[in-house]
């Protein structure tokens, strides 16, 4: 009887520990959600004036009421297009290449501790690359195109990463029952790798988009616009051949620089614009990210191991 | 030994494995392996964890090729050809030999995609033929009346010895000359077990079977032939009744009574 009491003892004693770093976990926790949700909130109520039709629909304007997001928005868009276009094809075939097909050597080695520090790369870095490259080698301009690429440059890593992590998840003993039944390398990435890893790939690439919505350093170094009131010309033509990359050329603002322009004015109604602009801006990458959970959710639904 | 394995050869041999090194690196995995493996017969190889048995097994359809730093020596060969040579493709071994692999790995796809996968990689898109191979091989594999009105249904629905099954009858579907089983049963339940050895041992009118086992009963209970290994050497090859009722070798007889392993 004296040994259990001992025993009792003995594990309230270790369990106190236990509990205190519960509490303080759940304390630190709460603490940094709650200053973010009060920020967020707070841009929130102050743009929220501003928030109507008319903010999507206007060109930037120097009358803080009539200023709106419709050059930043669609800008916004057509360089994540971009990006996106350029990132994944390229991501996704590195990410199999040296998960499955690259010999594992000293130069996968040094490829991988490069790609892996190529993430943490201060994106401003990427913009003066650009700007050498694909600005005045390239001769591309200070265009969509370029902007695109340059976030592309940027995402790649984490793509390449998500991807391989991605690829190396599914069970070695999937490989080998494909290959046992004389599938070539190809027949089992196309067949088995790619569909079994899609959804964590994509989470890859939403993650990675959602850090490019964001970049302003890169964007400006390249020449955005900070003031731009006209569009970029549409994709979709109504004569022969109907389509047009005539807008990959087009000069262009992005979102953030429209906030930070907006930010850097004295006016007061100009500050709401930002936060307005900003409340956007966080809408966009939320609804990026609940696309990706719910694409993960449906294209996991069947697999499992 | 020579005169031993003479002894044994009164069969018609599909596959005759002569001089066969295995290394993994450095590591000497199999060690001059001779003997031949009848037609449509079950042959067992059993011995103690780390023999080397499951290594000369996956010799058979160069799974070993998937990894880097392994290398044979000797050969394997099957009607005449050295499958272990450089110049054979290992895809080419793998169309004709299949394997079974100790836990059921079904694809996360359906239940007949899951069969169809060895006609699709080799082209066949004819609904007609695979609906017809793939109720075959469901067939032989004892899985039809279960399957039959699920087939479009996941694989993973399954119980694990109806996807160990399931497995099988992917393996047959493409009609192989050998089928390896790698410890078929040793992740099932004693009736799935026994569902699995009474299959295998129908199976042996259409296709040469090659088992590694764990289980000495499970060997004795339905091989034809049975092979002996011990620290990568095989010790002895016979008749599945002569090894367990008189082994020639002492080590064998060790074995069998548990006295190593």
């Amino acid at each position: 009887m004296q040994n259990l009491v001992e025993i009792r003892r003995n594990i309230k004693q270790r369990q106190l520990f236990n509990n205190i770093f519960a509490l303080v976990g759940l304390f630190i926790i709460l603490v940094a959600i709650l200053i973010l949700l009060a920020l967020t909130l707070r841009m929130f109520i102050d743009g929220a004036p501003r928030l109507n039709w008319g903010f999507f629909s206007n060109f930037p304007s120097r009358r803080a009421e009539n200023a709106g997001i419709l050059s930043a928005w669609i800008g916004t868009t057509l360089v994540m297009l971009v990006t996106a276009v350029a990132a994944v094809p390229v991501g996704v075939a590195s990410g199999i290449y040296l998960e499955e097909y690259a010999k594992k050597n000293w130069l996968a080695d040094l490829i991988e501790i490069n790609v892996t520090n190529l993430a943490g790369v201060p994106s401003i870095i990427y913009g003066l690359l650009a700007l050498g490259l694909f600005v005045y080698d390239w001769s591309l301009g200070e265009s969509v195109l370029t902007a695109g690429l340059t976030l592309a440059l940027l995402i790649l890593p984490v793509v390449i990463v998500t991807t391989r992590e991605a690829i190396r998840a599914i069970p070695n003993s999937l490989r080998e029952a494909a290959y046992a039944m004389g599938a070539t390398k190809w027949q089992v990435v196309q067949d088995h790798l790619l569909p079994y890893s899609f959804g964590s790939i994509l989470t890859g690439v939403i993650i990675g988009l959602s850090r490019a919505i964001g970049e302003t350093a890169p964007v400006i170094t390249i020449g955005a616009l900070t003031f731009i009131a006209f569009l970029p010309d549409s994709p979709i033509k109504s004569e022969f051949p109907f389509i047009s990359f005539e807008w990959l050329k087009a000069p262009f603002t992005v979102m953030p620089i429209q906030m930070f322009n907006w930010v850097s004015r004295p006016q007061a109604d100009f500050q709401v614009n930002a936060a307005a602009a900003g409340a956007v801006l966080i809408f966009m990458t939320l609804g990026m990210n609940a696309v990706a959970i719910y694409l993960r959710y449906q294209l996991r639904k069947g697999i499992k191991w | 030994m020579v005169e031993q394995l003479e002894k044994a050869i009164d069969f018609q041999p599909v596959a005759e494995v002569k001089h066969l090194d295995f290394y993994y690196s450095g590591f000497h995995a199999i060690k001059n392996v001779n003997f031949d493996i009848p037609e449509k017969k079950v042959t067992a190889l059993i011995g103690p964890s780390g023999c080397g048995k499951t290594t000369l097994l996956r010799c058979f359809n160069r799974m070993h090729d998937l990894y880097p730093g392994n290398r044979y020596q000797g050969g394997i060969l099957v009607n005449g050809v050295n499958i272990l040579a450089k110049e054979v493709d290992p895809i080419e071994v793998r169309m004709r030999i299949s394997m079974v692999f100790q836990k059921p790995n079904p694809f996360p796809k359906s239940i007949f995609e899951n069969v169809a996968y060895g006609l699709r990689i080799r082209g066949e898109n004819s609904r007609t033929v695979l609906d017809e191979k793939v109720e075959d091989a469901l067939k032989s594999a004892a899985l039809w009346e279960e399957a039959k009105d699920r087939l479009n249904q996941s694989a993973y629905d399954l119980s694990g010895g109806q996807q160990q099954r399931l497995c099988i009858a992917r393996a047959l579907v493409t009609e192989p000359e050998i089928v390896l089983f790698d410890e078929p049963t040793s992740a099932l339940d004693p009736i799935a077990t026994n569902s699995i050895e009474e299959l295998m041992s129908g199976l042996k009118q259409k296709v040469t079977i090659l088992i590694v086992t764990h289980s000495m009963q499970q060997a004795a209970r339905f091989s034809d032939y049975t092979a002996f290994m011990y620290m990568g050497e095989l010790i002895e090859f016979d008749k599945t009744e002569t090894i367990f009722s008189q082994p020639a070798q002492k080590r064998t007889q060790d074995y069998l009574s548990g006295r190593i392993g």
